[in-house]
């Protein structure tokens, strides 16, 4: 590495020597301190471990999935094996990884700083939370690795009755996981509602805030009815209770409908969060207020409430009225909206800033460009009549890869680096982070754009040979080849920021001149956040007061207030 | 190597869709460049320290928020309309079409032509006429994915589920198992042949491609001889008796439950009434069918009692369904 890097911590003075100061991180150093700990910044730590780890895992699977695919008839599984490997894949990337990354992550560390408190409302429910997070890991695993599941990530029934595979302890795991999803909502709603900072009104809440509260509403009130389904499976596979199987006057397409009440809005859990990441990106590092800041919380709300109110987009094919139909057609459309006003306000949020291309911003401008076609590509499957072609085919898996790993990946990835110097207090090389950031956003594009056209010409999604249909060969090539490109560009981050640990530069409170009270403590924070509770006199993203950094850089530093009106 | 990147065009609703498809993708590429340009252009022209002008910022405008707003909502309640229209149209069986009965089981698809031709994992369809397919599952959920015609619809276990196109192309046209169904779900595939209409004729008086000795029997002479065996005459005859109701002319009528609920007869209600007989009790009979057929009749099977029930149609006045309908009007 170079030592010409100029990272952003150089710029900024280090008001007191942090290196002998107490803070959260070596403020005790046993195992048991750890593990037992009700600190929320411990616990987010606990979770950035072991939710890395799962995505390692799930990293895996997808490889070995990619590499299958070059031929049409396989290149080193067998059938089962190549379904047991795309529902591992899928199990653990959605429930274990895009559900809780950012949230409990970022969310975990970041809404009581942000907010003005000194730790969640329920600390020891949010160390429960991690040990159900543990527990539903362990067990999803042992059923992976007694004989696998068969099943995909979706469950249908009765193919998830009846298979023989381990599905009923996988699901018990699933189970678990949704308490641990339900505890960590809880803990912010209570959070967010009782404990801001003197000052701290809901018009002040940063907007990462915002969208975790509208997530946790999702979280609490969709939950449930997954877990209930889910549960309603193993009961169906133990007892043969017949509420789903149509042998025992059972509706196999109730369980559809049930899975995707939550499931579609489980979406919006995976991408408001990364919004909530973005909106904080874009205003900090174009070092202006958020465009429209009422109408970017307000419709993260909307996407709340409308979600729980299309999941039968998924279903227009699946034996649900024509009726039925065109109405969840037009609300998935009306859905649209918060999105786009999102993605314009972002937009406009950078006109007339003063941005500084760091890596967090290059991660957050790269997220808009695949959020942008994730969300669009939507459209065609809004549509009631290219959706009748284009569901279940790999335009689909395209379309959702380009808004959970486009979008909410990608954002998680830039909370990462955003956040990384605040969470240890020392900064990783800028031109590394940006490599990556560059690397993840050209093989994402390789990897899943061929994976639009082979869906358009029919290419159906969970296919391990295709020899009656070769014609797809040379995008399935395209696409594998995209994602070793993806691939570096994700180990990269795994191998620099475990560099920085121990040899980045150490860094002051505010190392990117960010607004916002997480940059107004220590780096890292004490346990107890603050060493007083501060009081909030300005709103959020509040450019023309607070510390000024005017030495980013080496041209003359212009801020927008003080420009001539 | 084939490099197309679009299927072929082979129904009447492929060009609808594919229309539908451009016009999406045009807005789509339109959205995402013009913004994705105007983010990197800002990006670039606003670094820090660039001489840009930024003066008069505005934080807040509801006027601007509406304005970039509507428009898209707009588009996007045209493309709404457009699709909502196509599909009605995809869902709306046509009343003339060809009926060809598919099963799928895992892994494989089994077609019976009308007039009782059987193909495995291909379905022949004459080109130019409405073909309509009336699918069930024997176990889990299926699809029947024809990319050529732009047509798909889930098989479902328990309940007949429907599709429809024409054909405009003659050709081979792969046809998949688009719902994951287990190990094998990759390979419950095979073709679709659209072939000229006097092809598809004698494709069928020739009892199709797998000779088998002996003229096709038609769906309803089977079911005919299945009513014989399983002696469903001993309790269902010509006219309602205490035994059992009537079931000449009773496809599509209305009948009524001991719950005094109302029903119509469909496909979905006969077979439920072969295999689950206790599910819906006719007003005035008590249930004394028996309770096996469910592990005795393939779903080919019931859908040739059910063939052969819609042709009896010996009874004119089957609107009474039960004895006592005459005194409660």
């Amino acid at each position: 590495m170079s030592a010409t890097v100029v990272t952003p911590g150089e710029a900024v003075q280090a008001p007191e020597p942090e290196s002998s100061s107490v803070n959260y991180l070596n403020v005790s150093h046993t195992l048991r301190s750890w593990l037992l700990t009700g600190d929320h910044k411990r616990i987010a730590v606990l979770y950035l471990i072991s939710v890395t780890f799962f995505f390692f895992l799930g990293s895996i699977a997808a490889s070995l999935v990619r590499i299958e695919l070059m031929s049409p008839n396989g290149l080193m599984m067998e059938s089962e094996t190549y379904n047991k490997m795309f529902s591992a894949h899928g199990i653990i990337m959605i429930f274990f990884f895009l559900i809780p990354s950012i949230p409990a992550i970022f969310g975990n560390f970041l809404i009581p700083i942000m907010i003005g408190a000194r730790d969640l409302a329920f600390p020891r429910l949010n160390l429960a939370s991690w040990y159900m997070y543990m527990i539903a890991g362990v067990l999803v695993l042992m059923s992976f690795l007694m004989g696998g599941v068969e099943s995909g990530w979706t469950f249908y029934t009765p193919y998830s009755s009846l298979t023989t595979s381990q599905v009923t302890l996988c699901l018990i795991g699933l189970f678990i996981m949704g308490f641990s999803s339900i505890a960590t909502g809880l803990n912010f709603i209570v959070t967010i509602h009782k404990m801001r900072a003197p000052g701290m009104t809901w018009d002040r809440l940063p907007l990462f805030v915002w969208a975790h509260y509208a997530t946790s509403i999702i979280i609490i009130l969709g939950t449930p009815v997954v877990a209930i389904t889910l549960l309603l499976v193993v009961m169906e596979r133990m007892f043969d209770i017949g509420v789903f199987n149509p042998a025992n006057g059972g509706d196999p397409v109730l369980f559809q409908h049930m899975f995707w009440f939550y499931s579609h809005p489980a979406v919006y859990i995976m991408v408001l969060p990364g919004m909530g990441v973005i909106s904080e990106l874009i205003s900090n590092f174009s070092q202006k207020r958020t465009f429209g800041y009422h109408m970017i919380a307000y419709s993260s709300l909307a996407i709340a409430l409308l979600g729980f109110l299309v999941w039968g987009h998924h279903m227009f094919v699946a034996g649900q009225s024509m009726y039925q139909g065109v109405v969840f057609s037009l609300l998935s459309f009306i859905l649209a909206v918060p999105s786009a006003i999102k993605v314009f306000n972002w937009t406009a949020t950078i006109y007339k800033g003063q941005v500084r291309l760091q890596t967090p911003m290059v991660y957050a401008l790269g997220f808009l460009g695949l959020f942008l076609i994730g969300g669009l590509t939507g459209l065609y499957l809004a549509c009631l009549a290219t959706d009748v072609h284009l569901t279940a085919t790999y335009f689909i898996v395209a379309h959702f890869h380009y808004v959970m790993v486009g979008g909410a990946m990608v954002a998680f990835l830039g909370a990462l680096h955003y956040w990384w110097p605040k969470m240890f207090g020392r900064m990783y090389p800028d031109s590394w982070g940006k490599m990556s950031a560059l690397l993840v956003f050209v093989g994402f594009n390789l990897t899943f754009f061929p994976q639009f056209v082979m869906g358009y010409m029919g290419m159906p999604r969970r296919y391990h040979y295709y020899y009656f249909a070769p014609e797809f060969q040379p995008y399935h090539i395209a696409s594998t080849l995209g994602s070793s490109v993806l691939a570096v560009g994700l180990i990269l981050p795994a191998l620099y920021l475990t560099w920085s640990l121990k040899y980045g530069k150490k860094v002051g409170p505010n190392p990117w001149n960010a607004r916002g009270l997480e940059w107004e403590t220590a780096s890292p924070p004490i346990t107890t956040n603050f060493e007083q509770i501060p009081i909030v006199e300005h709103e959020a993203y509040d450019f023309d007061h607070g510390p000024i950094d005017d030495t980013w850089d080496e041209e003359s530093p212009i801020r927008a207030h003080e420009v001539k009106r | 190597m084939n490099y197309d990147i679009a299927p072929p065009q082979a129904s009447t609703f492929a060009p609808k869709v594919d229309a539908l498809f451009y016009v999406i993708s045009a807005l789509t590429a339109f959205f995402t460049i013009v913004v994705f340009a105007l983010v990197l252009y800002f990006a670039v022209k606003y670094r820090k320290g660039s001489k840009a002008d930024r003066s008069n910022i505005v934080h807040d405008s509801h006027k601007i928020e509406l304005a970039w707003s509507i428009p898209p909502l707009v588009l996007g309640l045209g493309i709404f309309a457009w699709g909502a229209q196509v599909f009605i149209e995809m869902r709306t069986m046509p009343k003339d079409a060809i009926e060809i009965f598919v099963i799928g089981k895992q892994w494989m698809w089994h077609v019976q032509h009308p007039n009782g031709v059987r193909e495995n994992n291909e379905i022949h369809v004459p080109l130019g006429k409405k073909v309509k397919l009336t699918m069930i599952s024997q176990d889990v959920i299926h699809a029947v994915y024809i990319p050529a015609f732009r047509a798909q619809y889930q098989v479902i276990p328990g309940r007949y589920t429907t599709l429809w196109f024409e054909p405009t192309k003659e050709g081979k046209y792969p046809l998949f198992c688009n719902m994951y169904c287990g190990t094998q779900h990759s390979e419950m595939g095979g073709y679709v042949y659209v072939v000229k209409p006097d092809e598809y004729a004698q494709f069928l008086a020739r009892g199709g491609d797998k000779k088998k000795p002996g003229a096709p029997t038609s769906l309803v002479e089977r079911g005919k001889e299945l009513y014989t065996k399983l002696n469903c005459l001993g309790c269902h005859e010509l006219n309602d008796n205490v035994r059992g109701p009537s079931l000449h002319g009773i496809a599509g009528a209305k009948r009524k439950l001991k719950t005094g609920e109302l029903v119509a007869a469909d496909d979905d209600y006969l077979r439920e009434a072969i295999i689950r007989p206790e599910a819906k009790i006719v007003n005035g009979y008590e249930n004394t069918m028996p309770q096996d057929y469910k592990g005795q009749l393939t779903e080919e099977q019931i859908r040739e009692l059910l063939e052969y029930i819609k042709s009896l149609t010996g009874k004119s006045a089957s609107v009474a369904p039960t004895p006592n309908e005459g005194m409660n009007p």
